[in-house]
């Protein structure tokens, strides 16, 4: 099996069709030599949030990201998944230019926000990234009160007119990220004084006050204990009606549950992706069985 | 499909030790159903009564298996293969445990001696029948033990046979009855072992389906046998992009 630059989109009933790239059918002898060859599985999407081709991510002279290409589609709840070091969070860095602010990073390729190249010279990353928004593995609120923090974004991008409409952006946002009954009497607390599970569910409301279309997760639950972690995943089923998201986890359970779609990737390549529920019955490539079935090693 | 190598060696453990478990399940079920036979054919009442007293150790077989494959829900939330052998053991199981009730009730009968002129007059067809009967159980076993699809669904093909010996037989117990009314009772009662072995053949089928699930993933339940060869066996194997599993050492 070639490492030639094409995908290969093979649905459930094993139909392979091209998509604006050419490749051939899997081959089963090389996929038990544990090759990584084309991406298995529906990697393109029609009428997607983002799209992504031919990405290759380098630090310095390392090569983290080999020749992905993966659409991501609107409402949908995409995870990613794989082992240390696959790329899988550089990939989700590069969806908000993340990535410009290490210097040795260099990224090729296209990436796509509704038709509009995300790396154009023309694009505004502090408005990009109001567009697509992160949630961080640790939660990170600033050193300011509970209400600053949601607040802030809000005033930087300018979206309220009055204190009032302010307030309500606050409250509705804190609302929907589900922390507001648990704070709405100490909002000018700090934040740093909240839980864990709370911070982070402040970073989400942080997040979506200043009302993104993409938000980017990584790992978001991996500092929390079950049950902060089962509100922030119920947050995120409720979040994909509005939102198109995209998680890295490193909890394949976490994956299971709140993904419509799963990515496996596997040093630096996309290996499968594909509906969630066939990836975890079914999953076509030998590396995402083993690693799905806990036998990467 | 590699039972073994999971980061976790326990685990392996519980995987090896629950297939281990089913094979040796599915070997003595095979010999009740053996047996059964053997002691309706050669009218002994010795061996018949063994069978329907063994009939509990299957039973305690399925309900200790069926525990060890919820522990292991529980405990290592398998997926992907290990998932499909678990979710085909619990079906496996059902289908063993059943087939040993019909071997049970063939063992009941085979103690009345009044059975023993209408099987002796039906002998040649109903060894037939139980020939057939007890070569699929065997196949689908051991497409089970070594997780041959191909196996599988070669043994699938062989209900319709099982359908038709059964008929045959059920045809000419049918005369008997007609020339002989007294001999309705007994014909019955054979009537209703060639039924246990009808029944037997059914659950063999239903072991091949769940193996055939266990390693292509997709479920042949309810489908026509053509349907499965030609859409799950194509002539050519390379158009199959998916983990074959294989057995480990």
């Amino acid at each position: 099996m070639t490492l030639d630059k094409t995908a290969l989109v093979v649905d459930n009933n094993n139909n392979s069709t091209e998509v604006n790239l050419t490749g051939s059918a899997s081959d089963t002898a090389d996929m038990l030599d544990m090759t990584i060859g084309e991406t298995v599985g529906k990697a393109l999407l029609e009428d997607a949030k983002l799209n992504v081709r031919h990405a290759n991510v380098f630090y310095g002279d390392k090569q983290a990201i080999h020749d992905i290409s993966l659409d991501i589609g609107k409402n949908e709840v995409l995870a990613m998944i794989g082992p240390s070091g696959c790329g899988k969070s550089t990939f989700l860095r590069c969806l908000n230019r993340m990535n410009d602010t290490i210097p040795i990073c260099r990224v090729e390729g296209s990436f796509l926000l509704d038709g509009e190249d995300i790396y154009d010279r023309r694009q505004d990353p502090v408005l990009l990234r109001s567009r697509v928004g992160m949630v961080f593995q640790k939660p990170n609120p600033f050193p300011k009160s509970i209400y600053d923090n949601v607040a802030y974004g809000v005033r930087l991008h300018g979206l309220a007119k009055n204190r009032a409409e302010l307030d309500e952006i606050v409250e509705k946002s804190l609302r929907r990220a589900g922390l507001f009954n648990e704070v709405k009497d100490d909002l000018h607390k700090p934040g740093t004084g909240l839980s864990g599970g709370q911070q982070q569910r402040l970073c989400i409301a942080r997040t979506i006050a200043i009302d993104p279309e993409v938000i980017l997760m990584d790992e978001p639950t991996s500092a929390l204990d079950p049950i902060a972690t089962a509100l922030i995943e119920e947050l995120i089923t409720e979040l994909s009606e509005k939102y198109t998201i995209a998680i890295v986890t490193h909890s394949m359970q976490q994956a299971a549950r709140v993904s419509n779609r799963t990515a496996y990737f596997h040093m630096g390549k996309l290996v499968e992706v594909n509906d969630t529920d066939s990836v975890f019955t079914t999953p076509q490539h030998p590396l995402t069985e083993n690693y799905i079935t806990g036998r990467f090693g | 499909m590699e039972l073994g190598q999971h980061i976790s060696q326990r685990y392996n453990q519980e995987l090896e030790n629950i297939r281990n478990q089913v094979l040796k399940m599915g070997g003595l079920v095979e010999q009740q159903s053996i047996n059964a036979v053997k002691a309706l054919l050669n009218h002994d009442p010795e061996l018949a009564r063994e069978v329907a007293s063994r009939d509990d150790e299957v039973n305690s077989m399925e309900v200790a298996i069926d525990e060890e494959c919820t522990r292991v829900i529980a405990k290592r939330q398998p997926a992907a293969s290990d998932l499909r052998l678990v979710v085909a053991v619990i079906k496996t199981i059902t289908d063993l445990e059943r087939i040993g009730d019909e071997a049970q009730k063939i063992a009941l009968y085979a103690q009345k001696l009044s059975l023993r002129d209408t099987v002796n007059d039906m002998h040649s067809e109903l060894a037939h029948l139980s020939r057939r009967v007890l070569d699929t159980l065997r196949d689908s076993l051991h497409a089970f033990a070594r997780l041959d699809a191909n196996q599988a669904v070669e043994t699938l093909g062989q209900d319709k046979h099982i359908d038709k010996e059964f008929e045959n037989l059920s045809r000419l117990l049918i005369t008997h009855m007609m020339e002989d009314p007294r001999r309705i009772k007994s014909a019955l009662r054979v009537n209703w072992c060639a039924r246990s072995l009808e029944r037997i053949g059914d659950h063999a089928q239903n072991l091949c389906e769940y193996v055939i699930y266990l390693v292509k993933g997709k479920d042949v339940r309810h489908k026509s046998l053509e349907h499965i060869r030609a859409k799950h066996f194509p002539m050519d194997d390379e158009e199959t992009p998916f983990v074959t599993p294989k057995l480990a050492d």
